[in-house]
């Protein structure tokens, strides 16, 4: 007869203490490296370094649905305009408003209304959080490749219907006028926030369930985790914090229009993810920078290009072709991103590097 | 009068022309180990998949403790402490063993996940309480070694413990086990006959199994339903079942001579 015996529950160790410490240092230059972009003049270099932290904002949000529930939701683009509409709305002052909306005059009592920027963003948050369940009630149910298109079907309603919703979005004719509020302490403080709160929450026991319903929906209801609930409220948060972004972004473009939230946009951000990592927190944010900082650099393909005795005039769009060709070079061979589902810790940073040295050097953070 | 865990009533499974399951009737008894066996493709995986909520029966009632849970939803049953596992092993494959056990506490669950994002002490401490939990059963189950392990990468044996240990967490009243002792040897599966005495017995469980292995069958059981094409053609103790005529030949077929 087996005896069940008591678990020593684990106590802080000095190697957790440890990671705390490189967590500190690390945070602290990056405050630094912050604090020397703020007083950059260099306005290229402060403009791609915000839209990095964006981009890890809009990756994070996708990565919860896509990468930690398993559901391949396309849908992204949709709740970034939900949120990016609800922003400029708000911030834009009054008399900015009345002179865009020419066709049709705003509605009341948008015209008037301006609210502070951070508040812009969490109710633009909410907007996408309710419109992610209107549309999570007949998609959910849907599975794979049928949720996709659903949700990618949505998505374009959202966009057609600002195109449409003159006196509310101005339609075709876009806002412009956008109070530059993305500064880097915004964007990269809601970009920590983000990461903090991802990796709350997903080691969460709430976390593991979504987990469960990505390795095996039978399973997972089985064990009693209700799959409606549980992927409703990772669609909404993933809206949410969708939105979020989208709101950093109009503030960020100064102009927005609905064109900026085709399908593409959905494309681009699932890059990132996919070359991160399908369900790695780290492995987003370290690929937002590579996507982002990589789109930047490769614009020198869009000009005139020499090679030898090969000349060309610059064809718009290069970049693209190039980047395109490198996902598919990371799916091909590296399926599972740069990370996979794992992410970059201390302890496995230090596994890494003694397997590499060899010997006790890189051990540190052991 | 014992008490009946679970009472199926003339439950039948219809798929489009073809009846997998006939107007069948079963129960359980509590702390009863009950075994359901018959060829390939006697219905009893689906019998197995209408009691756990996976599909709804065309007609017929079964209870669970009295209570109706007919067409409920899966997780509804495992809620209201039905257990099970799987013929084919479903376990969350790239999660740890722990990850395993945890996972399926989450039922009993009270905090919401503003609280557990946010770990405020109520959820923390019911998060303390299901590692220890899991630690126990991994103890008990024989798994505590392998508890960091990436389920795929365990054996197979150990991947049918973890799905009874898994399912053993989510805190049941009776348990379902698809055919445990699929591919294991004999040693492996006395070894598991005597476990799933120990389960029913410091669990107070009531179980019900399907299985292939005819030693472990007889063995374990104290009670025997035949199914076989969709109908119950016998019911009955081992050594009932062992001496019955219909039961045989539906295993070997009839003699065309005495036919």
């Amino acid at each position: 007869m087996m005896q069940i015996k008591p678990v020593q529950p684990s106590r802080p160790t000095k190697k957790s203490w440890i990671s705390m410490i490189l967590t500190l240092v690390l945070l602290a230059a990056v405050f630094f490296v912050l604090l020397g972009l703020q007083g950059t003049k260099n306005a290229l270099v402060l403009r791609i370094a915000r839209l990095c932290a964006i981009n890890i904002t809009l990756a994070l949000a996708m990565n919860l649905i896509n990468g930690f529930t398993g559901i391949f939701s396309l849908g992204q683009a949709g709740f970034m305009a939900i949120g990016a509409y609800t922003t400029a709305l708000l911030t834009i002052p009054a008399g900015k408003k009345a002179m865009m909306f020419m066709l049709t005059p705003l509605i009341k009592p948008l015209d008037t209304l301006t609210l502070p920027f951070g508040v812009t963003l969490i109710i633009g948050g909410l907007i996408a959080a309710g419109a992610a369940f209107l549309i999570g009630v007949p998609c959910l149910r849907l599975r794979g490749d049928y949720l996709a298109i659903a949700t990618l079907g949505f998505s374009e309603i959202i966009r057609v219907f600002i195109m449409n919703a003159q006196g509310l979005t101005n339609g075709a004719q876009g806002l412009k006028s956008i109070p530059a509020n993305a500064t880097v302490w915004w964007t990269y403080g809601v970009a920590l926030a983000v990461i903090v709160f991802m990796a709350l929450f997903t080691s969460s026991s709430y976390g593991r369930a979504l987990k469960a319903i990505r390795e095996d929906e039978i399973a997972a209801e089985s064990m009693g985790v209700s799959l409606f609930a549980h992927k409703m409220m990772s669609f909404m948060i993933s809206a949410f914090l969708a939105a979020v972004g989208g709101g950093l972004l109009a503030a960020y473009n100064g102009t927005i229009g609905q064109d900026m939230f085709r399908v593409i946009q959905t494309y681009n951000v699932l890059m990132i993810v996919v070359m991160g990592g399908m369900g790695s927190i780290s492995g987003s944010v370290i690929a937002a920078f590579i996507v982002t900082i990589g789109q930047e650099w490769l614009r020198v393909l869009d000009g005139p290009i020499n090679i030898g005795p090969l000349h060309t005039q610059g064809v718009a769009g290069m970049r693209m072709v190039v980047f395109s060709a490198l996902l598919l070079i990371i799916i091909v061979f590296f399926r599972n991103g740069l990370f996979g589902t794992s992410e970059a810790t201390w302890s496995a940073i230090g596994t890494r590097l003694s397997s590499l040295s060899g010997h006790k050097k890189g051990g540190a953070a052991q | 009068m014992r008490k009946k865990v679970l009472e199926v009533t003339d439950v039948t499974m219809q798929f489009g022309g073809l009846i997998a399951v006939n107007n069948l009737s079963l129960f359980s008894d509590f702390q009863e180990i009950v075994a359901l066996i018959g060829p390939n493709g006697a219905g009893k995986t689906t019998a197995f998949n209408m009691i756990t909520g996976v599909y709804k029966p065309t007609s017929g009632h079964i209870a669970l403790n009295r209570e109706n849970i007919t067409g409920m939803r899966p997780d509804r049953i495992a809620y209201r402490g039905l257990a099970r596992t799987f013929q084919n092993i479903r376990l969350f494959k790239a999660l740890t063993v722990m990850e395993n056990v945890v996972i399926s506490q989450h039922l009993r669950l009270k905090s919401g996940w503003i609280s557990a994002t946010l770990r405020l002490p109520h959820y923390v401490a019911e998060n303390k309480l299901m590692r220890e939990k899991a630690g126990e059963l991994l103890n008990f189950m024989g798994l505590w070694d392998v508890r960091s392990e990436v389920a795929s990468s365990l054996p197979y044996g150990m991947q049918r413990k973890l799905e009874i240990a898994r399912a053993l967490a989510t805190q049941p009243v009776m348990l379902l086990l698809d055919e445990p002792a699929a591919g294991m040897n004999p040693a492996e599966s006395l070894e598991l006959t005597g476990l799933i005495h120990n389960i029913r017995d410091n669990f107070k469980l009531t179980i019900l199994l399907i299985e292939h292995h005819m030693d472990v069958v007889m063995d374990i059981s104290d009670r025997i339903y035949v199914l076989d094409y969709g109908n119950l053609i016998a019911m009955g103790t081992p050594s009932e079942i062992q001496a019955n005529d219909t039961v045989i030949q539906a295993y070997l077929g009839v003699d065309e001579n005495e036919a």
